[in-house]
C-alpha cells in the first residue's frame, strides 16, 4: 500500500506532531508514504473566500505532481484533504473552470487522482481487524470523545467517506485501541475553524462549548484528526476556560498519537511533548503492556 | 390579502447565482442554515437572512454585513439545505464582491487576515506562519493579541522563525499573478 502523501503547511508548523505520529504509525502499519515532491500550499480558506481560479489551481497543483508518482494521495489535515477534493469535483465537472486551470498551471489534469483523508485510509483501506492485529498495548480505562469537526464529513457530495451527521470512524479505531470511545452530541460541531486569529474569542466560546459537552459525557481525552482543531481545543483551552468557566483539564490528542501509543510507540516517536495541555498525567493511569494484554488483543 | 414584494433589480441574485454557481433564488427562509450555524450569535444577519437580502437585491446591506465574513465555512449550512444551496459557497461568492466593489468591509480581520496568509503563499509557495502573522499583525493592528503564546509555541517547535520554501515556489507566484489577471477579465 503506497500513497503520495501531502503534508501541508500546518502539519511543519503547529501540528508538526500530527505529521510526525502520522508517518510512525503508517510505517509500523506497513503503509508506504512518499512525500510529493515540492509541494505546494493548497491555499486553505483565505483562496477560496479570494478567488475561485486560485482556490482550484493550488490543490490541482499538487495533484498533478501525485499523478507523476503513480499513487493515490493520502494527507491528514482536513482543510488540505477539502481543498484536494474540492479541486478535484471542480476539475471533473466544469469543464471551463478546468481548461482554465490547465491553462494557468501548464499542465494537464483530468480531476482523477485519488485523495484520501489518512481516517480513510487506516478504517477503509486497511481495516480496525487489521490494525487491531498490530497492537501491542490496550489503552484499558481511557476515554475518549472522537471529535471530527467541519471538513472531514462535509459536504458529502465532497468528502463521502463518513456519515456527515454521525460519523463513527474514529470511534472505531479508538474502540480498537482497547479504550472506550464516549457517545457525545457534538462530533460535528464546528470549534470556529479559521476565526482563530481574526475572532478568538468567538472560538474560545465554541472550543469552550465542545470540551464540556465532552467532559459531561464522561471523556478524560478529546481525540481529533485536523490540525486546526487540536490547536483551537488545546493551544486556547487556557482561554476558553477563563473566559467561560472552569473546567477540568482535557488532553486533546491526534488519532495517531492514540494509535501509536497502543501500538507502543514512544512519547517521542508521537510528538507527545508539542501538546499545549499535557496528556502525561492520564496515559500513566492507562495499565503498561503486559504478554496477556496483547493476547486479549489478538 | 396578498402583498406584492418589489425586488430593486436581480443584478445582485443573478451575479451571486452565475459566479456561486448555486440556485440562491430557490431558498424558502426554512432558517435550517441559521439553526446549525456556529457563528450565528456574533453575526449581524443570519444565514437564512444572507440569502433573503440577495433576493431582494440589497447590495450594499448585504456586502457590508459582518455575517459573510464571520462565516467560518464549515459547510454545515451546505450539507444542510433542502434545496441544496451551497450557502457557505454564497458567502465566499459575497466576500469576493464585498472586495471587488471596494465597499467598506463589515468584519476587516478576517479580509485581512486572508490577504497576510495569501501574502506567504505567494512568496514562498507554502505558509510561514511566522511572517505571515507578523504581517497580520501590522494589517489589523492587532498587536498584542496571542504574543503570549510565542514562546511556548517556539519553544514546542509550533512555530519556526526560518519559511520552509517550496522548490516550487517560482511556479506558485506565477499561477497567483495569472489567477488575479483572469479575476480582472471579469
Amino acid at each position: 500500500m503506497k500513497y503520495a502523501y501531502y503534508p501541508g503547511c500546518s502539519l511543519e508548523s503547529t501540528a508538526w506532531d500530527f505529521d510526525r505520529s502520522t508517518r510512525a504509525v503508517c510505517r509500523a502499519l506497513g503503509i508506504e508514504l512518499e512525500e510529493i515532491p515540492d509541494w505546494v500550499c493548497c491555499g486553505s480558506t483565505p483562496a477560496h473566500a479570494t478567488n475561485v481560479l486560485l482556490s482550484v489551481a493550488l490543490p490541482v497543483v499538487n495533484l498533478q505532481k501525485a499523478r507523476a508518482m503513480g499513487a493515490p494521495v493520502m494527507t491528514a489535515c482536513a482543510s488540505c484533504y477539502s481543498r484536494l477534493r474540492t479541486a478535484n469535483h471542480k476539475v471533473r465537472n466544469e469543464p471551463d473552470q478546468r481548461a482554465q486551470v490547465e491553462r494557468i498551471t501548464e499542465a494537464a489534469y483530468d480531476g482523477g487522482v485519488a485523495v484520501h483523508h489518512v481516517l480513510d485510509v487506516l478504517v477503509n483501506h486497511l481495516g480496525p481487524e487489521e490494525i487491531r492485529r498490530k497492537l501491542t498495548r490496550r489503552l484499558t480505562g481511557l476515554r475518549a470523545a472522537s471529535y471530527y469537526g467541519c471538513l472531514l464529513t462535509r459536504p458529502p457530495e465532497i468528502v463521502a467517506f463518513d456519515n456527515p451527521e454521525h460519523p463513527a470512524c474514529m470511534d472505531d479505531l479508538v474502540a480498537a485501541t482497547g479504550a472506550e470511545p464516549v457517545e457525545w452530541p457534538y462530533k460535528t460541531e464546528c470549534c470556529g475553524a479559521g476565526l482563530s486569529m481574526t475572532r478568538s474569542e468567538v472560538v474560545g466560546r465554541l472550543s469552550h462549548k465542545l470540551l464540556s459537552m465532552a467532559h459531561r459525557a464522561g471523556a478524560r481525552c478529546i481525540v481529533v484528526a485536523c490540525p486546526l482543531c487540536q490547536v483551537n481545543l488545546d493551544l486556547r483551552q487556557a482561554d476558553a476556560r477563563k473566559a467561560h468557566g472552569d473546567l477540568p483539564e482535557m488532553p486533546v490528542l491526534y488519532i495517531t498519537q492514540l494509535l501509536g501509543l497502543a501500538m507502543g510507540l514512544s512519547p517521542d516517536e508521537l510528538g507527545l511533548g508539542a501538546l499545549t495541555v499535557s496528556a502525561g498525567a492520564l496515559l500513566s493511569e492507562i495499565p503498561p503492556a503486559t504478554a496477556s494484554s496483547v493476547e486479549e488483543t489478538s | 390579502m396578498s402583498e406584492t414584494i418589489q425586488l430593486k433589480n436581480t443584478e445582485l441574485l443573478d451575479e451571486v447565482q452565475r459566479r456561486s454557481g448555486t440556485p440562491v433564488s430557490a431558498c424558502f427562509q426554512c432558517h435550517k442554515c441559521s439553526t446549525g450555524c456556529p457563528t450565528g450569535p456574533e453575526m449581524d444577519y443570519l444565514s437564512s437572512q444572507v440569502m433573503r437580502l440577495v433576493q431582494l437585491g440589497e447590495e450594499e446591506e448585504v456586502l457590508q454585513s459582518r455575517a459573510i465574513w464571520l462565516c467560518a465555512s464549515c459547510e454545515a449550512c451546505t450539507t444542510r439545505c433542502p434545496m441544496g444551496i451551497d450557502v457557505a459557497g454564497v458567502m465566499d461568492t459575497l466576500r469576493m464582491l464585498a472586495v471587488e466593489r471596494k465597499v467598506t468591509i463589515g468584519e476587516k480581520r478576517p479580509e485581512k487576515f486572508n490577504r497576510s496568509f495569501l501574502g506567504s503563499v505567494r512568496r514562498h509557495g507554502r505558509v510561514f506562519e511566522f511572517g505571515m502573522l507578523a504581517a497580520y499583525k501590522l494589517r489589523s493592528g492587532d498587536l498584542l493579541g496571542d504574543v503570549g503564546k510565542f514562546p511556548k509555541m517556539l519553544s514546542k517547535g509550533k512555530i519556526s522563525l526560518l519559511p520552509k520554501r517550496s522548490g516550487d515556489a517560482r511556479r506558485v507566484k506565477r499561477i497567483f499573478r495569472r489567477a488575479e489577471e483572469e479575476d480582472q477579465k471579469r
